[in-house]
């Protein structure tokens, strides 16, 4: 109890609790939440490597030689492995998140949720196995 | 099972105190009891000084909504014996100012709910005589979901965001708004798109997700809120590529 309470008559003295700095460790979901906002930095990072790479093919193949070799080296490759486990981390909460954001009706009833998520990942295999064909092959 | 529960409650009494305190009462343990049970065993045997809002015991009307061990519940659908034999801990809901005890002030809520336009909007209104306006099972079934929400504010208890921006209009005001955008007999969705897409609108929303796994009646606010984001974005990308086309 504090010291000198007061209370005004006829209005309610509203107690306001702060969040606290913490709240995010409070459960699960908060925690992967937070996550998720602060490693879409590496969502960014990979897009950068991404123009930068795109920049280097455009000034030519000594350029991207260079490029290739600045790639190899093991700040890159651990950054670039972090990275893309984010990015995972990313696409696979984004494909189970669709499902809450479209809504499709075939004939009147509601397309199930597995088969949103599902065609995602289909439609992801189908286009890794085309990028992997086309550079394999070639 | 044990015999009796230690039930600790959140105390405010601000004539007395200036900041919240618990209370610790010891309470019969019993299987069907649910801890709205608990709290009015507490009110009319130990303490009548303990002040929380209660009235269907039901779970129809929404105002029994508190935080029990953390997580937001309507107390009159919660079992002691979910917890039991470990103790239980009732706070008031979150973010909300508290007025007494478990006792929390919802005129926020109660400004942003009339903001969206929760009500059938016509451009004309057909005069009663020739009837209502009709609707088939199939056209209720696209917004009934949505129509479920008894306004507990357990969902707005369990947003972050809510807590850290509380101008953000919130879960239950945004999935309401979507039952009346998917009401056929509607015809106001631009005008709530336009609220709504506002600073404090669907953008505050950065999908936690814990509104609809709180929400005892199985709404959805978060599903809303993502079809209503994907909504708000076609009509911008239509705006952008065919200028004459949307309006
Ligand atoms: S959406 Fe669910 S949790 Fe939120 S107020 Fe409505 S019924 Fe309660
Ligand atoms: S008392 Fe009505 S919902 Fe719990």
């Amino acid at each position: 109890m504090s010291a000198e309470p007061h209370y005004t008559l006829y209005h309610p003295r509203w107690y306001r609790r702060r969040v606290s700095v913490w709240w995010w460790l409070q459960n699960r979901s908060y925690t992967w939440f937070v996550l998720r906002e602060l490693t879409s930095v590496f969502v960014a990072f990979f897009a950068v490597v991404y123009l930068w790479q795109l920049r280097a093919l455009a000034q030519g193949p000594e350029a991207y030689g260079l490029f290739l070799l600045r790639l190899k080296t093991p700040l890159f490759l651990a950054l670039d492995t972090v990275a893309f486990l984010f990015v995972l981390f990313h696409a696979i909460t984004w494909f189970h998140l669709t499902p809450k954001a479209m809504v499709f009706q075939v004939r009147g009833k509601r397309v199930p949720d597995w088969v949103i998520v599902g065609s995602n990942y289909a439609a992801w295999l189908v286009l890794s196995g085309a990028v992997a064909f086309t550079l394999l092959r070639g | 099972m044990p015999s009796t529960v230690a039930l600790t409650v959140a105390r405010y009494r601000p004539e007395r105190e200036s900041e919240p305190t618990f209370q610790t009462y010891e309470i019969p343990f019993r299987k069907d009891w649910v801890v709205l049970d608990a709290l009015n065993h507490v009110k009319d045997e130990l303490d009548g000084s303990l002040s929380f809002r209660w009235s269907c015991r039901m779970g129809v009307c929404g105002s029994c909504g508190m935080k029990v061990n953390g997580t937001p519940k309507l107390t009159c659908a919660t079992f002691l014996s979910d917890y039991v034999p470990a103790p239980i801990r009732v706070e008031p809901l979150d973010y909300f100012p508290v007025v007494r005890d478990l006792v929390v002030d919802l005129t926020d809520f109660m400004r942003k709910l009339k903001q969206v336009k929760p009500w059938i909007i016509r451009t004309e209104e057909k005069p009663p005589a020739e009837g209502e306006y009709l609707q088939t099972p199939d056209q209720l079934d696209t917004y009934k979901q949505f129509s479920m929400c008894i306004n507990c504010m357990l969902c707005y208890s369990a947003c972050p965001i809510y807590g850290l921006e509380p101008s953000f209009i919130g879960p239950a005001a945004i999935a309401l708004a979507q039952r009346y955008n998917m009401d056929s007999r509607d015809e106001g969705a631009a005008e709530r798109l336009k609220i709504l897409s506002e600073h404090d609108g669907i953008w505050q929303c950065t999908f936690v997700g814990e509104c609809t796994k709180v929400c005892p009646k199985h709404v959805d606010p978060a599903g809303a809120i993502q079809q209503y984001k994907l909504t708000g974005a076609t009509r911008w990308v239509k705006s952008l590529l065919l200028p004459w086309g949307t309006r």
